[in-house]
């Protein structure tokens, strides 16, 4: 579904991706990991075009995201949560589903808000659909945000860190959204600290290092015994 | 001293019809302003070096050249450059909202860039990452943002606009200081009709003041941040 070929990315001199070569298979979900700086979240965002790559070459879905690839024809087929929710504060929940729909998909506004209200449901929250984002707590924005890049009705779905910004007790809510998605068999690439979640629905879990995978494996195999002396460190300090 | 308040009180339905065409040309001149503005805005903010260095050419020019200037230059200008033998009626109101338009589209740009700017990257990152086209995330998500940030420097800008009117007056534009200052040389009581004339400014500002801050609350209601 997702092939990448020695990717590298340069932010000026800066090398941040050395050199990526992954292959994400469909209905996988696939757990990142590494130290802050490492380049997880700019490898997430070359698999949207969020950030060109400087060289190397990325295959999503059969389509090579080359410079001629129209953008947008990519994006609506990969869905994006971020770290900070990014919800359009000026909208309601529901306003905030029903946009992209209408202006991307061309869908009619009642089916963008039918599609919106399902997905709401889905998360937890019909009763929050008129509410506007400052009015919802972290857990409840992250939710809409989910709900938001569902209703594009992506193949795949990237997650950077959706959870880093919320107070403890509103992870699990979110976790149990991102869970159900994978139970669903959403193609998934999730960047997280929370080493739980990789166990228990993480197909695969890559470990990034200064900007290459240094490891990855089973879950559990690669917490229990991590081959790479990197790995090792970094798993003894957040486990 | 004494001043002599009837010139000032018999003038007023004078100072009046002055004081509407200071606000309709301010409306006009806002009016451009407010086009040239968001345009010079986003050439200012694009990708396209050539509409970029040409954006700042033009901002840089009407930001760093008197208006006063700029007016002159203006009502000359035009008619030479389509060739107008002979200038319509009441050119001078044209001329004049011209020059005024094009000064506060300088400003109005930079307000306008600023507010773009102050919209978290996020935001845009949201909107591109669903799929949206640039044109798409700044219609429908940045420009409503943006827009109730910009509302204050605005309404400032409008005030200055108002106030820097005045100046149409070099080009007998019969507006309120214009008016005032041909009254004051008749009635020969200066001090008492540019009292008037600076009442009926302030007046003009406060209104619209007022109404800036009215509506940075209606539409800053949804926007706690
Ligand atoms: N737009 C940018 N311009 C310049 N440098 C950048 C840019 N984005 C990221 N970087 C740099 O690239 C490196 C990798 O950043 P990245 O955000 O991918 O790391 P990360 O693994 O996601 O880290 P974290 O866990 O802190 O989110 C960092 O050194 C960062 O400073
Ligand atoms: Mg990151």
């Amino acid at each position: 579904m997702i092939f990448v070929k020695n990717l590298h990315k340069y932010f000026g001199k800066l090398e941040v991706l050395k050199g990526i070569d992954c292959h994400i298979r469909e209905k996988e979900v696939v757990v990142v990991i590494g130290p802050s700086g490492s380049g997880k979240s700019t490898f997430l965002r070359c698999l949207n075009k969020l950030e060109e790559p400087t060289s190397g070459e990325i295959i999503v879905d059969g389509i090579p995201l080359n410079s001629e690839v129209n953008v947008n024809a990519i994006r609506r087929e990969v869905g994006m949560v971020f770290q900070r929710f990014n919800l359009f504060p000026h909208m309601t929940a529901i306003q905030n589903i029903i946009l992209a729909q209408e202006v991307v998909r061309k869908t009619s506004k009642a089916e963008a808000r039918k599609i919106g209200l399902e997905l709401l449901d889905k998360v937890g929250l019909s009763d929050k659909a008129d509410e506007y984002p400052d009015r919802l707590s972290g857990g409840q924005q992250q939710r809409v945000a989910i709900a938001r890049a569902l209703a594009m009705k992506p193949k795949i779905m990237l997650f950077d860190e959706t959870t880093s910004a919320l107070d403890p007790e509103m992870v699990g809510e979110v976790l149990a959204v991102m869970k159900d998605l994978a139970r669903e068999g959403m193609t998934m690439v999730v960047v997280t600290h929370e080493m739980g979640f990789a166990r228990e629905v993480g197909d695969r879990v890559i470990f990034m290092d200064e900007g290459i995978i240094m490891e990855e494996g089973e879950p559990n195999e690669v917490f229990a015994h991590p081959k790479n002396p990197r790995t090792q460190a970094f798993l003894s300090k957040i486990l | 001293m004494g001043l002599n308040w009837k010139a000032a009180i018999d003038s007023i339905p004078i100072l009046n019809k002055a004081a509407l065409l200071t606000l309709e040309l301010t409306a006009g001149a806002v009016a451009i302003g407010l086009v040239i503005g968001l345009f010079m805005a986003l050439a200012r903010l694009s990708k396209n070096k050539l509409l970029r260095a040409g954006s700042i050419a033009y901002i840089d020019f009407f930001r760093g050249t008197p208006l006063l200037v700029q007016i002159f230059l203006v009502y000359f200008l035009v008619p030479k450059l389509l060739n107008w033998d002979t200038l319509p009626d009441n050119y001078q109101y044209i001329a004049g909202v011209l020059a005024m338009g094009l000064n506060s589209g300088a400003y109005i740009a930079e307000i306008f860039r600023a507010g773009i700017q102050s919209i978290d990257r996020g935001q845009s990152e949201a909107a591109r990452s669903l799929g949206m086209t640039q044109g798409q995330s700044l219609r429908y998500v940045i420009l409503p943002q943006a827009f109730k940030r910009v509302i204050p420097p605005l309404g400032n800008e409008f005030i200055a606009l108002l106030k820097d009117s005045s100046l149409l007056s070099i080009i007998a534009i019969q507006e309120l200081f214009y008016s005032a200052k041909i009254i004051a040389g008749r009635t020969y009581q200066p001090i008492p009709m540019y009292i008037a004339a600076a009442l009926y400014y302030l007046v003009m500002t406060q209104l619209i003041a007022q109404w800036v801050a009215y509506m940075e609350r209606r539409l800053g209601k949804n926007d706690l941040r």
